[in-house]
């Protein structure tokens, strides 16, 4: 009982941090209709640039991370600039395509700066413990959960009261009426890849803080897949709970399953959910459901 | 976008007007083509032999994920899984039951149509961006069986693949795989290229055109959708035996979603649903490393870039696919018809 509840626990936490890149997705796609596979490249951009700023440049965390922020801002808008705007209303498949181009840029050049070692990550969250249930949850989990709350309740608060985020909201659910009362869709779409950059940042950063960051650390953006289908791909919350959702099963098939026929499962059993989700109910809990008309 | 039609060349019948190869000329520069392709052994060496061999093993499966993709419109990112599949096919059939090529060859072809139907499935009730998760999660899903049904497939290490021996001659060396591949890779060219053409291959654009519409007009989607995933798969199969009995050691680092989205890149810089198109994508991104290794040899002496050749291939493959959606979205065959179509008028162009 007591692993099943540290487990579950562990799963919690690094679910939010799931949840955080997956927001990132759900933020690109529900205003552009783009879906990003290279949300793991920014990912481990962020990391990197952080890595940079704090053990490379010696800055204080207090400065190195709101500069992380920038660099990841800049980044989403001019990615958005260059590659995904002329890309508007061609055919999905095109679209995947140029977001796998990017990633391979974007991890081709970390690679070239960074090389290809695993780097170790400055401790930069203050110690914090906290225990559950009496299950010790890990310091930086913790700030993982905190910090994607946060997240949570900004981006639900600023979608739904900040002028932009109304913007953003109508921009997606009709591109021609909102550019026909006056939106700027460019300028939402733009904000839209800065923003998703900027939390990827923040995941980036988190995930270093749990363990060391190499040039795997994109590979998080696969296990994003699951956490949206399973949410929904344009809801927020569902990202959320998608994430925890996928974090808790990521556990606790590595603690109950992989004892008994090897190791892998762990890293199998979100993609096994996901052709089930989308056997079953393929918008997600929290999906608009799509109805398409000749 | 039709080609200006050669000064004199009438047509008398239906059949002769929809000919692959309409002239005299065509014909001929085929038959040139297919001789030049046959005398390459007397004139490459090892190394550009071994490139001309993976880049027929590339065309077969390229050719396959066209039928699926760039015919029928259904994205696959779990490719390069289906090619695995038939690679460990024959990694078992080979090795366990020293079974005739051509039959272990025809039985990986056939292994992974059936898992190729399989994972289709889901295809029948979701598509575009939701077809591919399920694609990948197929990936996944075979990558992981690969890994570890150790008993069958060798886990990590993988399987070791004897040269197969066909009617009495080994077939051992560059040269011999050279023809064995070069046929397979001709016959699936040629298959996929008149599969267009036959009331399949038009059910198959009319399901990526508007697949309601397709449906209306009585195209059976359940069935077609799922003979797209069988037939392509088909070709994976094909393409993972040959490289299996080529290669001669196969493993699960060679079978990753890398390899499927190689394959994404092959069609789509060559030009989705084009076979001519698939077969110099296949080509281009075949060679597209050991021609940077090459232009990195040359340079390296004045640039310190040795060390990070890895990397920059990354780089350099990941512009050249967004410059080409971007500039190019029709790709290598568009570029192939634009020269064809300035040399026909020239040089009274106007």
């Amino acid at each position: 009982m007591r692993f099943f509840l540290q487990l579950l626990v562990t799963g919690v936490a690094l679910g939010s941090i799931y949840a955080l890149i997956a927001l990132g997705f759900v933020l690109i796609y529900k205003s552009t209709r783009i879906i990003n596979f290279a949300q793991g490249e920014l990912v481990l951009i962020g990391a990197f640039t952080a890595f940079a700023f704090l053990s490379q440049a010696g800055l204080p965390p207090a400065l190195a991370l709101p500069l992380t922020i920038v660099v990841a801002v800049v980044l989403g808008f001019t990615v958005e600039r260059l590659l995904l705007r002329p890309m508007l209303g061609e055919p999905v498949i095109a679209v995947i395509m140029v977001t796998l181009g990017l990633a391979g840029i974007l991890k081709g050049s970390a690679r070239a700066i960074w090389g290809s070692v695993n780097r170790p990550f400055p401790d930069i969250f203050p110690a914090l413990s906290l225990t559950l249930f009496g299950v010790g949850i890990p310091g930086p989990f913790l700030w993982g959960c905190l910090i994607a709350g946060v997240c949570l309740v900004a981006f639900t608060l600023f979608f739904r009261f900040s002028g932009w985020g109304v913007m953003m909201r109508a921009a997606a659910n009709h591109q021609a009426a909102a550019l026909s009362v006056g939106i700027d869709v460019r300028r939402v779409f733009a904000l839209s890849w800065a923003i998703a950059a900027a939390v990827a940042a923040l995941g980036g950063v988190l995930l270093g803080a749990i363990n060391v960051i190499d040039m795997n650390l994109g590979a998080i953006g696969l296990k994003v897949f699951p956490v949206v289908i399973l949410g929904g791909l344009d809801s927020i919350p569902g990202a959320i709970l998608g994430g925890l959702i996928i974090g808790v099963l990521e556990n606790l098939s590595g603690g109950f399953i992989e004892p008994w026929v090897g190791g892998g499962v762990k890293a199998v059993a979100p993609f096994v959910a996901l052709l089930l989700i989308l056997l079953i109910r393929p918008y997600g809990l929290f999906g608009t459901r799509e109805i398409e008309r000749l | 976008m039709a080609l200006p039609r050669p000064c004199g060349d009438f047509k008398r019948s239906w059949e002769a007007d929809e000919a692959v190869f309409p002239t005299a000329f065509s014909r001929g520069a085929l038959a040139a083509f297919l001789l030049l392709l046959g005398l390459a052994p007397l004139a490459a060496g090892d190394f550009w032999l071994y490139l001309l061999n993976l880049c027929g093993i590339a065309l077969v499966g390229a050719q396959g994920l066209n039928i699926l993709t760039g015919f029928t419109g259904q994205i696959s990112l779990g490719h390069g899984a289906f090619v695995g599949v038939g690679g460990y096919t024959v990694g078992i059939l080979a090795t366990r039951l020293n079974v005739n090529p051509v039959v272990a060859l025809l039985a990986a072809g056939v292994a992974a149509a059936l898992v190729g139907l399989l994972f289709g499935l889901p295809s029948l009730r979701i598509k575009g961006f939701y077809l591919a998760m399920a694609t990948l999660a197929a990936q996944f899903i075979l990558e992981y069986l690969f890994m570890r049904a150790a008993p069958l497939t060798g886990g990590a290490q993988g399987l070791f693949v004897e040269r197969p021996a066909l009617a009495g001659l080994a077939i051992d060396s560059d040269a011999k795989f050279f023809y064995l591949i070069m046929t397979v890779a001709a016959l699936a060219t040629a298959g996929a290229r008149n599969l267009l053409r036959t009331d399949v291959g038009r059910c198959f654009v009319a399901i990526r055109d508007r697949d309601i519409a397709a449906e209306l007009i009585g195209v059976n989607l359940f069935a077609y959708k799922l003979l797209a995933f069988a037939l392509s798969s088909f070709f994976a199969g094909l393409a993972g035996g040959l490289l299996a009995y080529y290669v001669q050691a196969i493993n699960p680092q060679g079978f990753t979603v890398l390899l499927s989205v190689d394959y994404l890149a092959m069609i789509i810089i060559g030009g989705l649903g084009s076979v001519l198109g698939a077969t110099f994508g296949a080509v281009f991104i075949t060679l597209l490393p050991e021609l940077l290794k090459l232009a990195i040899d040359a340079v390296g002496g004045w640039l310190p870039i040795e060390n990070i050749f890895p990397a920059l291939r990354e780089i350099i493959f990941g512009l050249l696919i967004v410059l080409f959606l971007l500039r190019e979205p029709e790709g290598l065959a568009k570029l192939w018809w634009d020269v064809k179509a300035y040399w026909k008028l020239w040089p009274f162009a106007y």
